[in-house]
């Protein structure tokens, strides 16, 4: 049971801490209001119209996967940052085991990434993205999942990377080819075979589609805007997440005290 | 009963050329203040990493108010509680959640949202806390807004939240304002006294360690110097007599006659001098006229850089 109160608490610390901050807050809505008004409205009226589907709703649901994952991801990298300053030090010397500080810092974080849904999705009913309430209710569990893989994602960056410096050097590195690669703004149906292969290796790439399935499901465009079938992202992100979550935990433990 | 028992404890960091702590070996009586004394990059820091448990050693054995540290960290962990050299607080949230995460982590109470909603054990044992160092108006504001010596003061109630029996405390005072510093050593040195609390400090600052009931001075990685700050100076410090005339020759026979142990150095003479008695024998017993006379008693000071020196054969 302590190791339940003490996952609650470092998750609620990290919403606190957010929460009390104002700047962070506008900070993690501008990216996302940025790609979807300028990318995805400045795209769909200008080359969009020769399109079967609308661009602007593509760029939304991408930016929604995106958003999930990199939120999740990066705050799970900010352990790194933490570890030797305020409050994480404490953590870190705790008696509680490592275990219950990744689990913990995933639940925050994934928390915090959903709030950041809500705000991307009032941005997308502003612009005019198309969306229904079942739409939005069906990707819910999506976006759940879009979290602890990005968290995932960010645990073997984490278990990795050494100091602050190597993570604000290389995370940007393996974090930004992937919004290209993942088709988030633009249609990946026809890549040349070398960025092919790396976008079939990119992780974003499924949960990006993933959440196009589920958003798209009944609706005629379908096939314009998924690369896969759903059983296969779905089968790909779930294998993906446990590799990444156990093997990340396995070093990142491992290498705690091996200095 | 130890609190601390350390034997040939050696670190070597990976890519590293030569030890951070190379083979130092002491033991820390229960309820003893103990300093750990030394230059930046002595090896301080990496020590207490070690015997907290943080990191792991390369070699030798060390143990913790009778626990393996390799086996036991966890229940280690418990027993003792830490001041980090940065501050180790969230400034975004107020001293009371500060304090109440560390309860919780710490395995004392369960978690609970708010303050109101906790175990009423913990809101009095916060209030009470709070006012031994007279927090109480500030536990429900934002560290945000702290002076640097309250800071240090809601991390030193926070730690001791778990009543630990063994408190280190890595540079605790840096950055601090002496009155601050002043005001945070009267505490600890009270709660020391009351909770009989093993304290294992380490410092660059000497006058923090005069008070302390055993010092070690750490230099390179290995201990120089190792005693109460009494004997270390006794040992160490050397007490002189500096000394001038215009008629060298009388003084220096007369030294010479009593068996004096001294140098020259121009028209300077340092005679050497065991006690305040051998002092005073000495000066009663000249007849030359001096044209100077200064005692120069040993004080930890010259002790510390003395051996900081030797070690390093500047």
């Amino acid at each position: 049971m302590k190791s339940v109160y003490s996952t609650l608490t470092i998750a609620y610390r990290d919403i606190l801490k957010f929460f009390r901050d104002p700047g962070r807050i506008v900070a993690t809505f501008i990216f996302p209001a940025i790609f979807i008004v300028i990318l995805g409205k400045g795209l769909q009226t200008g080359v969009g119209q020769h399109l079967s589907f609308d661009l602007l709703t593509f760029t939304f649901t991408g930016v929604l996967a995106q958003t999930m994952f990199q939120s999740a991801a990066s705050g799970v990298v900010s352990l790194i940052e933490d570890r030797e300053n305020d409050f994480s030090q404490e953590i870190f010397v705790s008696p509680i085991s490592r275990y219950v500080i990744i689990f913990g810092k995933i639940l925050g974080e994934s928390t915090l990434a959903l709030f950041q849904a809500i705000g991307i999705v009032i941005i997308g009913l502003l612009i005019g993205a198309e969306m229904s309430v079942s739409q939005l209710v069906s990707v819910i569990p999506v976006l759940g999942l879009a979290c602890l893989f990005g968290a995932a994602f960010g645990v073997l960056v984490l278990s990795n990377l050494s100091s602050q410096r190597a993570a604000n050097q290389i995370f940007p590195f393996i974090l930004f080819p992937q919004f290209f690669l993942a088709g988030i703004f633009s249609p990946i149906n026809n890549l040349p075979w070398y960025l092919d292969i790396l976008s079939k290796i990119a992780p974003l790439t499924y949960i990006v589609d993933l959440i196009r399935n589920v958003y798209y499901s009944a609706s005629n465009q379908l096939s314009y805007v998924t690369v896969y079938p759903l059983w296969l992202d779905l089968t790909v992100v779930t294998g993906m997440f446990l590799v990444f979550i156990v093997i990340g935990t396995w070093l990142f433990v491992r290498n705690e005290k091996n200095k | 009963m130890l609190s601390i028992e350390v034997k040939n404890l050696v670190k070597h960091y990976k890519k590293a050329d030569k030890n951070a702590v190379d083979d130092i070996s002491f033991n820390v009586e229960q309820g003893e203040f103990f300093a750990f004394l030394g230059p930046n990059g002595a090896g301080k820091t990496t020590s207490i990493s070690i015997l907290t448990t943080t990191l792991s050693k390369t070699s030798g054995d060390v143990k913790i108010l009778g626990l393996e540290i390799e086996k036991n960290s966890s229940e280690i962990r418990r027993q003792i509680g830490i001041i980090f050299q940065k501050p180790s607080i969230d400034l975004n949230l107020t001293a009371e959640e500060n304090i109440r995460f560390h309860a919780i982590l710490y395995g004392l109470f369960p978690f609970a949202p708010s303050f109101s909603m906790m175990d009423p054990k913990y809101q009095s044992r916060v209030k009470e806390l709070a006012e031994v160092v007279g927090l109480q108006d500030e536990l429900f504001k934002q560290v945000k807004s702290f002076s640097g010596g309250m800071k240090r003061k809601l991390e030193i109630i926070r730690s001791l939240t778990h009543t630990p029996k063994l408190l280190f405390l890595d540079e605790p005072t840096v950055g601090l304002d002496p009155e601050s510093r002043r005001n945070l050593w009267q505490y600890l040195q009270d709660v020391r006294q009351k909770q009989g609390i093993t304290v294992f400090l380490t410092t660059h600052y000497l006058e923090e360690v005069e008070d302390a009931d055993h010092v070690c001075i750490i230099s390179n990685g290995k201990i120089v110097a190792n005693g109460t700050p009494t004997e270390i100076k006794q040992n160490i410090a050397k007490e002189y007599v500096l000394m001038e005339t215009n008629d060298f020759q009388s003084l220096e026979n007369e030294l010479q006659n009593a068996n004096h142990k001294y140098e020259k150095e121009d028209k300077e003479f340092r005679v050497y001098t065991n006690s305040d008695l051998e002092t005073q024998k000495l000066i009663a017993s000249l007849h030359t006229p001096l044209t100077r006379l200064d005692i120069h008693k040993a004080s930890l000071e010259d002790a510390y850089i003395n051996i900081i020196h030797d070690s390093l054969d500047i």
